[in-house]
Formats: structure tokens, C-alpha cells, sequence
């Protein structure tokens, strides 16, 4: 209780120091709208359906990437931990490719796939995987070989063991994996949101295009507000309980 | 097979080690890690090897774990040849080696979901038989990290037992337990051999955990590995760790593996 008001008291003087600022009247209201305008913004979009809608398309969008990149990622990873030319080849391959930021890959997108959400599914893909592929090496890597040892001695043969042992061993590694190819994969949607303009879908990275173009910064900052809180969100849904579960049996961190 | 006969009696086991040499390639030497070694063991016989460290007893257990090949020789378990690794023989490390992901019923589980021939009511009652048997049923539920290292190694004895293997391999168990714990698991292991009457090997360089727990002790000496010694401990079972007699044994042991150390007239100036 204590620690949960403490928080909300910080975002609350966090507002308060925006609101100061702002009345101070050292930028223009162009340049950095007040909070009520952004509010105003987010709720006038909230009721026209536009926010709702452009919210939906660009979680759909992340979503499909992001498990796409999962499914790719965790078997390459498995292999790239569990073979040395696989290691050589496609490991160092994720290795370069995960340091390329995922905006660099929008030009070729839009060359091969146009302006299309084939194009955005791309680089959203591209964005996920390599991470994941990491980290899910990483993982089987540091996993202790006496655990494969034991799970031999007692009748696991190599499917097995790669089902009960290998992957449950790793998860800890997994679930950060998959907590960074999530964020990897929302910056990469954002990046192409932005700079690919398709009919199919009005996400939310094009709303914010287009508060840029109409120098509508409560717009800018609204859509920013929202892509925060999704974030938020998200961790809290998807990864949480997750790591709510390694705390409780491994006995990492604070309980 | 019936639940009654799984928790009833172990099944006849007979180990023949024949003639096994090891060696191990490293970057520049090859490794003569064991040298033509050979002994059985009967049915339901404790043995303990004992040796310094680099002395390939480790090896030799991998080996009979059908972990490692031997490079000459073999092993025979009921007159078959290990070929690999399997549920008859059974390893228990010196770190428990428990899965963290799995909570203390669940490593139990592990093994004997591997069984075939066993419903999966049966398997949760053999395991619950098990961690009965090693004082742990209160901490069924408990998660890996919240157990004590001496009762890490307790899980992992009833994970070893509980699918039943002919022959249990112990490699250093105990050696990283404080002193107290490991007096009371000297207690336990024989309570459950008295019971279980499992065909047991186990690897120590504690000389009176030898004389404590063995039928017979197996001398070592290195590089390379070889088995030098055979001695037969006939005292009365349940044994005491501090009984003056087991230390009596001990420095027996300690003085036949002294004498086989390679540097022991250095050791003696």
C-alpha cells in the first residue's frame, strides 16, 4: 500500500513539474502543450474510436511479429547452442545482425515488399529474432552439464532432454530472451510505422507521424503516453507472472 | 509390474568391471586416466573406492554409469555390456545436481516418469514412498533453493532410488556437507541399504567414510588410475562414524594409500 502510493505520488509531481513548466511560459504551447491538452488529445481520440482503433491495428501487428520471431528465434537459438557449425554460421550471423538497429532494415523492407503490412511484419521480424536467438543461446550455454548428466543416467534420451532439461533449465534465460526481443520488436514496429504509409492500417506510430506533420505535439505526446503504458502493460501481463515464477523456484532476486 | 513389487524388493544385480583402461586426450599429453582395472562386485554389495584426487576414480564411476567409454575393456551389468546410460544404474553426484525448475516432489518425479510399466498414481505413490524413506514428506512442495544441502542430498537419494536400479553409483555425496550433516547421512545410507539392500558403489578420498560404510574398500593410486588394494571391512551394522574401530580401519587405509602415492618417500622426509 505504502510503496503503491508512494509511486502514484511520483507520477503525480512528475505532472505537477510538466504543468509548472509549461505555465512558466518559457517554450511556446506549440513546442511543449500543457498536460490538460494532451489529456484533452488522448480523450477526444478515446472517443472517436481513432486511438482504439490505431492501438488494435499496431498490437496486431507487434503481436504476429513478435511470436513469428519467437518461433524463429528459439529453435535457431537451440541449434546455434548445440552445434558448432550452426555456432559459426548463423551464430555470429544473429550476432552482427542484433547490433543493427531495426530502422535500418525500413529501406530494404519497402523495396521488396512495398508499402504493404508485409513490409512491416519484416521489419518487425527482423527486429525479434536476432535477440531472441542470443539469448536463447546463451541460456542452454550456461546451463550446468551436470543436469544433462543426471536426466541421462536416469533414461532421457535426446528429445527428451532437450523437452524436460535443456528448455526448463534455460528459461530463466528465455523469459529475459523474450523480454528483450518484446522491446526489440516494438521499436522496430514504431520504425516502420513511421516511415511505411500503408492503407491497410492506421497504427499508432502513424498517428504520431502525423501529429509531427500537423506540429500537433499534445498528439505527439499523447501517442508517446500511450505506447509507454502499453508497455507497461504488457510486462506486467505477459512477463510477470513468469518471472514471479523463476523467483519462486529458483530464488533468484527479492521475493 | 504391481505397485507392491516395486516397493518390495531390488532385483537380483551382479557388476563385472573387466580389464578398463581410460585414457583422456588433452592439448598436448594423452591422459592415462585409468589403467586395466578389474573387479566385481555382487549382489547387493557395498563398495567403496577410495584414492587421491586425479586417480580416475570419478572416471571409473562414469564409466559403469555408461557415461564415459572405456578405451580397453569392459563392464558387465547382469552379464550385459554398458553400452550407455540407463535407469538400472543410477548416479548421485556430489552436487545434488536437482532440476531448479522442479520442486522437491517433481525431481523425484523426474526418473520415474522415464519408468515405463507404471500408471502415474502409482509413480507419485512410489515417490512419496521415497521421500518418506529420507525423512523429507513435510517438504514435498518445497522448491530446490530452500532446502538445506544435506537435504538437497537426501532428494537426491530418493530421486535415485525411487525408479528402482539395480546398482547405485555414489560419487562423493557427501564432501561438500558440513561434518554434522554428513554423520547423519552415514545413519541414513545404511538404514536405507539395510532395507533397500541396493548394490552400491561409492567414490570418496574420505578414508573413514570407507571403513563407515563399505563391504569392501578399493584402494587407488594415480596417474595412472590403478586399483591396488582390496580391503574387507566385517564390522557390525548400524556403524558409528566416531567408533574407535572405524578409525582403526581408517588408518589402515590411509597408511596402505600412502604407501602407494607416487611421491610417498618425499612425503616421508
Amino acid at each position: 500500500m505504502r510503496r503503491a502510493s508512494l509511486a502514484i505520488l511520483f507520477f503525480i509531481a512528475l505532472v505537477a513539474i510538466w504543468g509548472a513548466i509549461v505555465r512558466a511560459n518559457i517554450w511556446s504551447p506549440i513546442l511543449l502543450p500543457s498536460p490538460g491538452s494532451v489529456a484533452e488529445y488522448l480523450a477526444g481520440a478515446f472517443r472517436d474510436g481513432t486511438l482504439l482503433q490505431a492501438t488494435a491495428v499496431t498490437l496486431r501487428r507487434l503481436l504476429l511479429g513478435y511470436f513469428i520471431g519467437l518461433a524463429i528465434g528459439l529453435p535457431l537459438g537451440l541449434l546455434t547452442a548445440s552445434s558448432k557449425f550452426v555456432e559459426d554460421t548463423i551464430g555470429v550471423l544473429a550476432l552482427g545482425l542484433q547490433t543493427l538497429p531495426s530502422v535500418c532494415w525500413v529501406p530494404l523492407a519497402l523495396l521488396w515488399f512495398g508499402q504493404t503490412e508485409g513490409a512491416m511484419l519484416f521489419v518487425v521480424i527482423m527486429g525479434t529474432v536476432w535477440s531472441v536467438v542470443i539469448a536463447t543461446d546463451t541460456g542452454v550455454r550456461t546451463i550446468p552439464p551436470i543436469f544433462a548428466r543426471a536426466a541421462r543416467t536416469m533414461g532421457s534420451g535426446p528429445l527428451h532432454k532437450w523437452a524436460y532439461v535443456l528448455l526448463p533449465a534455460s528459461l530463466p534465460y528465455l523469459v529475459s530472451g523474450m523480454k528483450q526481443g518484446w522491446a526489440f520488436a516494438w521499436r522496430s514496429l514504431m520504425a516502420a510505422e513511421i516511415y511505411v504509409t500503408i492503407l491497410t492500417g492506421f497504427g499508432l506510430g502513424h498517428l504520431l507521424h502525423y501529429g509531427r506533420e500537423l506540429n500537433a505535439m499534445d498528439q505527439v505526446i499523447g501517442i508517446m503516453v500511450v505506447i509507454v503504458v502499453i508497455g507497461l502493460l504488457a510486462d506486467k501481463i505477459l512477463f510477470s507472472p513468469w518471472e514471479r515464477f523463476l523467483h519462486r523456484r529458483w530464488g533468484t532476486g527479492r521475493a | 509390474m504391481s505397485l507392491q513389487e516395486e516397493l518390495k524388493g531390488p532385483p537380483p544385480a551382479k557388476l563385472v568391471v573387466d580389464h578398463v583402461s581410460k585414457w583422456f586426450q588433452q592439448k598436448r599429453q594423452n591422459v592415462h586416466a585409468l589403467d586395466d582395472v578389474s573387479f566385481d562386485v555382487a549382489e547387493g554389495e557395498f563398495i567403496v573406492i577410495v584414492g587421491p584426487s586425479g586417480c580416475g576414480k570419478s572416471t571409473l564411476l562414469d564409466i559403469i554409469a555408461g557415461l564415459e567409454k572405456p578405451d580397453k575393456g569392459q563392464v558387465l551389468a547382469d552379464n550385459q555390456p554398458v553400452l550407455h546410460p540407463g535407469r538400472h544404474r543410477l548416479v548421485m553426484f556430489q552436487e545434488s545436481a536437482l532440476f531448479p525448475w522442479l520442486n522437491t516432489f517433481g525431481n523425484v518425479m523426474f526418473g520415474l516418469r522415464l519408468k515405463p510399466g507404471l500408471r502415474n498414481s502409482e509413480r507419485r505413490e512410489v515417490a512419496k514412498f521415497f521421500l518418506h524413506l529420507v525423512g523429507l514428506e513435510k517438504f514435498m512442495e518445497a522448491n530446490v533453493h530452500q532446502l538445506s544441502g544435506g537435504m538437497k542430498q537426501r532428494v537426491a537419494l530418493a530421486r535415485a532410488l525411487a525408479p528402482n536400479p539395480r546398482v547405485l553409483l555414489m560419487d562423493e555425496p557427501f564432501a561438500a556437507l558440513d561434518a554434522m550433516t554428513r554423520e547423519q547421512l552415514y545413519g541414513d545410507i545404511q538404514r536405507i541399504w539395510e532395507k533397500r539392500r541396493k548394490t552400491i558403489i561409492f567414490v570418496t578420498h574420505n578414508v573413514r567414510e570407507a571403513a563407515c560404510l563399505a563391504d569392501r574398500v578399493m584402494i587407488m593410486s594415480p596417474t595412472p588410475g590403478r586399483l591396488r588394494d582390496v580391503f574387507e571391512v566385517k564390522l557390525p551394522r548400524p556403524r558409528d562414524f566416531n567408533n574407535i574401530e572405524i578409525a582403526q580401519h581408517a588408518a589402515e587405509l590411509t597408511r596402505a594409500l600412502k604407501s602407494y602415492m607416487p611421491n610417498s618417500t618425499l612425503a616421508q622426509t
